[in-house]
């Protein structure tokens, strides 16, 4: 029997899109010592850690090896896990792993990147198939706009209801000290920014950032010892829907629908529109913010853009999502799931500050990768049954 | 004032050192497209989902596939985008020439999609559903390169 576990701790770095006053183990750091000093704990009572980054990106390998200054992990148990953009929520989800089965009691969790460093789009690129994927590929946001497209083709949306999401993410981003991009965007400014790959236009995809993120997990044991209003996890689910990209459901996202529903059954959850109390989504472009939320199974498809119209995703709507600003505000990639992670806990926890949603009993995390794999998180302040 | 220096990796002319298989299934559909232009996908005995590319195992239903179906040529565009930023192509080193196409093609007779450039020289008749044909390289090597893109025949 899998033992309950809740996060009691959090940190992240103040994100940018270059920071060349730290190298990779220093900026690994700042986020861990924040975790640390968040939940009062000291690195002896660390007993395992798990970490992770899209190594390629850097070109830097094995950063369970060389971070071990910064991390903490001199002489601990440490793994990597490294699954693209997911890496950021599958590390949460290895540290779930680890707690549950009742070896380690306290386990640090730790995601980062410094996309300044790197070619991203190279980087991206070598996760596609060399013969049949790579000839046409530019990277994450030519699929991106593939899935834009089919979509729009399909529920007849516009490029309009793609920048409402854009606008509602940079807006939600004010209040978040930690996040790059911190100025507001009007909907005329998506819309006139340069098109990258029809429909998505500059203004609706995410920046590029330096940054990372350290997350505590502790067994039922000892949580509530550390932190009294701790964040239960109540249930994880990764998918993956494809060989080639051709094989994916162009408009839908096969993953985050089966992944959601495996969540919804785990906690009794029928209406998770109703259920949920904020969303903190790996999204990455603003049409995801559409297309997802309807293979969550909040509204149906084809609803989500009058439903984001109506403000019911806005702070003080029906269901916030993104409270942070989300990707479209932020991305260092290999931290971006974690952080995702680490804001739906400090929702949970009520230490969210400017950007709380009051009364938060569910919350949902996610990770998104290269195209089209999903993996996530639901956090509750209950205790698990 | 120091010189900035910038670490520069990419491939540029340098020949990248892997020598990577495409298997028995892939091997037959190259050698089809060079030799006969035809496309050739499989069928799941199991679920009756043709694939192309054509690969060993039907993946929802874990079961090894072996019966070859021919697809296409024609089809219509199941999604696609245009590419209009800039950006070093990793499998060349040099930067890539946009606005280009880029397709996934539903061939007839096939259950997934089919990844190439897409000729946009009339843009407006780029759209998800319409008729597409392939325009085949004068030298065909048995690679993905036979096809030089695919354009809209209505």
């Amino acid at each position: 029997m899998a033992k309950r576990v809740a996060i009691v701790g959090t940190g992240q770095t103040f994100h940018k899109s270059h920071r060349p006053d730290v190298n990779g183990q220093e900026l690994i750091h700042e986020a861990v010592a924040r975790a640390l000093s968040d939940a009062d704990l000291k690195l002896k009572d660390i007993d395992a850690i798990v970490i992770g980054n899209m190594d390629h990106f850097e070109g830097i390998n094995y950063v369970d090896c060389w971070s071990v200054d910064g991390s903490g992990g001199t002489m601990k148990p440490i793994i990597k896990l490294t699954t693209g953009g997911t890496t950021g929520c599958t590390v949460a989800i290895g540290g779930y792993h680890l707690v549950a089965s009742g070896m380690f009691d306290r386990v640090l969790i730790i995601g980062w990147e410094k996309n300044s460093e790197s070619d991203t789009t190279g980087a991206i690129t070598t996760a596609f198939d060399p013969i049949w994927d790579r000839l046409v590929f530019a990277g994450a946001i030519s699929g991106l706009a593939a899935e834009a497209q089919a979509y729009m083709a399909r529920y007849g949306a516009t490029d309009r209801d793609g920048a409402r999401v854009s606008v509602r993410d940079r807006k939600h981003a004010m209040n978040n000290p930690h996040a790059q991009l911190r100025k507001e965007v009007s909907l005329e400014e998506v819309l006139a920014s340069p098109m990258l790959a029809d429909p998505i236009h500059l203004l609706d995809v995410c920046p590029r950032s330096d940054g990372a993120c350290a997350v505590i997990m502790a067994s039922e044991e000892v949580a509530e010892k550390i932190c009294p209003t701790p964040d239960w996890i109540w249930g994880t689910a990764a998918r993956h829907s494809y060989s080639y990209l051709g094989d994916a459901d162009y408009g839908r996202l096969t993953s985050m629908r089966e992944g959601s529903q495996e969540l919804w059954k785990k906690a009794g959850i029928k209406e998770p529109r109703k259920e949920l109390d904020v969303i903190e989504m790996y999204q990455p472009y603003s049409f995801g913010g559409l297309i997802w939320i309807e293979d969550m199974g909040l509204v149906g498809p084809g609803e989500a853009p009058r439903y984001i119209w109506d403000g019911n995703t806005d702070m003080g709507g029906e269901l916030p999502i993104n409270p942070s600003g989300g990707v479209i505000s932020c991305n260092p990639i290999g931290a971006t799931g974690l952080i995702r992670c680490a804001e739906a806990a400090m929702q949970v926890m009520g230490k969210a500050e400017g950007r709380q949603v009051p009364d938060v009993n569910f919350a949902f995390s996610s990770g998104f990768g290269g195209c089209w794999w999903t993996d996530m998180i639901l956090h509750g302040k209950k205790k698990p049954a | 004032m120091a010189e900035k220096e910038n670490i520069i990796i990419e491939s540029g002319d340098a020949v990248q050192p892997f020598a990577y298989s495409v298997g028995m299934h892939g091997s037959k559909f190259f050698a089809e497209i060079r030799d006969h232009q035809r496309f050739l996908g499989i069928k799941c005995s199991r679920c009756g989902k043709v694939y192309i590319p054509p690969r060993g195992v039907c993946g929802d239903c874990f079961a090894e596939m072996n019966d070859w179906v021919e697809v296409g040529p024609k089809g219509v565009i199941g999604t696609f985008t245009i590419l209009r930023y800039a950006f070093i192509d990793p499998e060349t080193g040099v930067q890539k020439p946009v606005p280009y196409g880029y397709g996934f093609i539903k061939f007839d007779g096939a259950d997934t999609l089919f990844q190439h450039y897409i000729n946009i020289e009339d843009e407006a008749k780029i759209r998800v559903g319409a008729r597409v044909e392939p325009v085949w390289a004068k030298h065909r090597k048995g690679s993905i390169r036979d096809i030089e893109y695919f354009k809209v025949i209505d």
